[in-house]
């Protein structure tokens, strides 16, 4: 019989398995190719597109097909503690991840010698940063009418003692009782269902792993379907609430 | 002719089923279906089926009509912006007198715009040409850009819609497949009144009775509603034209 | 840029007409959402017709600057960022971002408007530290207005985070005190173009590009007038002595219609 978890009840209250509620809404940067803004409770992204374009300097060309190019940043006002302007270590590994994500879904054969630059960017943080900017950054995309297999839906599952959950806030990232918090970082292809980004930090069993990736895909098809919606309904924006 | 209804799908997405159907461009095939792979208006006519996107960068096609400024002059050419993914190369062979190599820069300099056509897309780049009548140099007039993907609207079924704004206007008018639209007219007030009235016709282009709705618009305007057939320079892409159904 | 579009551009401004139908001496519409972050001091959102910026405030603690011991620092950042528009390149800071971060830092440091010596906590030990960062988010012209609007704004809507003096440490949790400022100091930039022979205001990006210099002026009021605290000139135009005193004739114009509707944007 397993030991009785310390975290039985959300700091807000949801399910283990609800998602904080999302916003979403395409072509918030008029001169960009592509925009999207996704907001996940109290976290918001930002994503613009740009490209295909002409890539400089010539020796980072690629021949064969158009290169995919993410750069992921905080605003220095969206956390507690500022966050001084510039790249960060973090952010570099988080925009190499992003990146990869994005790769496995985007087609750019078409584009030799071009660059397709996505910008994420934080303007409020609650945790769940990284997933809501792919979120964002996917819909940017195809709002950019950038060619894509399918799209990508992103969510942070993971662990409070021994509890999963789904959606992991600022205030469960915190948790330090028992086992503490494990977060778990990960995005799934549409269609494929396949999972392109996968990052994890904290303790946990491989049985309890599988249940929260189980987890985390259904909520990455709440998700989608909220970037679905943003989409067709074009600039007009959409809510889960 | 059976049509399906066209519905905006997004990538991933399945817009049939069925061995029968040939997915044409902006889908793919995964096993019995025909998925999107870009954001766009789903279209299935004859069996073919395609997305038609709604946004985005504008990716050129040979025979496309573009409208680009000079950024460069090489020793045999000139390199032209026309905002898309690559420059555009116009050589001194393809216009349509000759020029001498040492002149390049008299007959068209950096900074000097031209309607040039697509005949060549390769990895390299992009090769234009203007020897045909109706391309060139431009001189006089604006530009201004609009959604390339909305531009079908823009130029109307056989060139109707742009007929429709040069009648109202009086402006001589070429819109290129780009996006970039180059209005002449011997006031400012005219070519301001026929962005404003291709404005009207990209906010609405989705919307059905889009010519009745701009003929209103125009007449709100206090211009008249009439159609005016082409007399100078100008190039109505009449094989873009053909393809685009209504 | 086409050489037909600034000659276009340039005759029509030159006739005293602009392409969006505006006046020479007209502003576009703003439109300002507040609270874009709960875990900033203050964030906003400001759009100058189709211009869009983020600033936020955060605030610190630190040691005093050795020649002033009880006042508190300042600091002012701005990210022309690649989002914004395609002539921005990542990575660090260009020169374009330097001169619209300070400038737009010292008109708002010389006229006044922040009260350094309220923000000081302990003399020689603790004041507070005020940093004011400013994103570019879409640029249709005029950045340098829309974000030292921006800039104003977020210092005018700022609550001090509670601090608790025992234990030197800022809580999670914000005051209802405002920062301490100088209304009446209030000075806010307008940046003056030339094109053709005009002098234009709140330039779209277009007619930017076509500008022979750009005139910033910090419009503040002393003894209820119009008072200058700061200017900047830029790009390789030269002022001829009339242009001069159209534009200080268009300073009090803009002090005249637009002072009562900054102060309103900043503080209410």
């Amino acid at each position: 019989m397993a030991d009785k978890s310390l975290y039985t009840k959300r700091i807000d209250g949801r399910k283990m398995d609800e998602v904080r509620p999302i916003t979403a809404k395409v072509g918030v940067v008029p001169s960009a190719d592509g925009s999207a803004m996704f907001k996940t409770g109290g976290t918001r992204a930002i994503a613009v597109v740009r490209g295909p374009r002409v890539l400089h300097p010539q020796n980072k060309r690629n021949p064969q097909k158009g290169i995919l190019r993410v750069s992921y940043g905080m605003m220095p006002f969206s956390v507690w503690d500022r966050i001084r302007p510039g790249p960060s270590r973090r952010s570099e590994e988080i925009s190499k991840v992003s990146e990869w994500a994005l790769d496995a879904v985007v087609d750019l054969d078409a584009f030799p010698n071009t660059v397709v630059d996505v910008f994420i960017q934080i303007p409020q943080a609650d945790a769940g940063t990284r997933v809501a900017g792919l979120n964002a950054a996917s819909m940017a995309l195809a709002h950019a009418g950038i060619p894509m297999k399918e799209m990508i839906s992103a969510m942070a599952v993971g662990k409070a003692d021994k509890t999963i959950i789904v959606d992991v806030d600022k205030d469960e990232e915190d948790f330090h009782d028992g086992e503490g918090a494990t977060d778990i970082p990960m995005a799934v292809t549409s269609r494929t269902k396949e999972i392109a980004l996968l990052q994890l930090d904290g303790k946990i069993s491989t049985e309890e792993l599988k249940t929260a990736i189980e987890m985390g895909k259904k909520a990455c098809d709440d998700v989608l379907a909220v970037q679905m919606k943003a989409l067709k309904e074009g600039s007009a924006g959409v809510d889960n609430e | 002719m059976e049509k399906e209804k066209r519905t905006l799908v997004i990538p991933g997405e399945t817009i049939v089923s069925g061995n029968s159907y040939l997915p044409g461009d902006g889908t793919y095939r995964d096993g019995e279906d025909v998925v999107a792979a870009k954001y766009g208006i789903s279209e299935v006519s004859d069996k073919q089926v395609r997305v038609i996107p709604v946004s985005g960068a504008y990716f050129p096609r040979r025979g496309n009509t573009v409208i680009g400024t000079v950024i460069d002059v090489t020793f045999n050419g000139w390199l032209i912006d026309f905002g898309g993914s690559a420059n555009a190369f116009l050589s001194l062979n393809e216009v349509h007198r000759y020029v001498n190599r040492n002149e390049l820069n008299d007959f068209l300099d950096i900074g000097d715009s031209a309607v040039v056509k697509v005949w060549d897309v390769k990895a390299k780049g992009i090769d234009v040409s203007m020897k045909m009548r109706g391309f060139g140099k431009i001189e006089g007039g604006m530009l201004f850009k609009v959604n390339p993907n909305k531009v079908p609207r823009v130029i109307g079924r056989e060139g109707s819609m742009v007929r429709l704004i040069r009648g109202a206007t009086g402006v001589n008018l070429t819109v290129g497949q780009n996006g970039v639209v180059w209005v002449k007219a011997d006031s400012i007030e005219k070519e301001l009144n026929a962005k404003k009235i291709i404005d009207f016709v990209v906010a609405n282009a989705t919307m059905s009775g889009l010519t009745e709705k701009t003929e209103d618009f125009i007449k709100e305007l206090g211009l008249k509603v009439e159609e005016k057939a082409e007399i100078i320079e100008e190039n109505t892409d009449t094989e873009e034209v053909k393809e685009e159904k209504k | 840029m086409p050489k037909l579009q600034r000659d276009r551009v340039v005759e029509y401004i030159t006739s005293g007409k602009r392409f969006d139908g505006r006046d020479l001496n007209e502003f576009r519409d703003i439109v300002v959402e507040k609270a874009i972050s709960k875990n900033a001091e203050s964030a906003i959102s400001l759009k100058l017709g189709n211009t869009h910026v983020y600033a936020g405030v955060k605030m610190a603690v630190t040691t005093p600057y050795p020649d002033s011991p009880a006042e508190g620092t300042f600091m002012t950042t701005a990210e022309l960022h690649p989002m914004a528009s395609s002539k921005f390149d990542i990575g660090r800071p260009g020169i374009e971002a330097i001169e619209l971060a300070r400038v737009i830092d010292r008109g708002i440091r010389e006229s006044g408007f922040i009260d350094f010596g309220k923000l000081c906590i302990k003399e020689g030990e603790k004041v507070w530290q005020v940093f004011v960062d400013i994103i570019a988010i879409n640029d249709d012209g005029n950045l340098f207005d829309a974000a030292g609007l921006a800039a104003l704004i977020a210092l005018g809507q700022a609550r001090l985070p509670v601090y608790n003096e025992e234990t030197g440490k800022i809580e999670h949790e914000f005051t209802e005190n405002p920062l301490p400022l100088n209304k009446e100091a209030l000075s806010f930039n307008t940046t003056f173009h030339k094109i053709g022979n005009q002098v234009i205001i709140d330039p779209s990006v277009e007619e930017q590009a076509f500008s022979d210099y750009r005139l910033s002026v910090a419009i503040g009021e002393g003894n209820k007038k119009c008072r200058i605290t700061a200017m900047q000139k830029g790009k390789e135009g030269a002022i001829n002595t009339e242009d001069m005193e159209k534009i200080l004739n268009l300073v009090e114009e803009v002090y005249t219609k637009k002072y009562a509707e900054v102060k309103s944007l900043v503080f209410d």
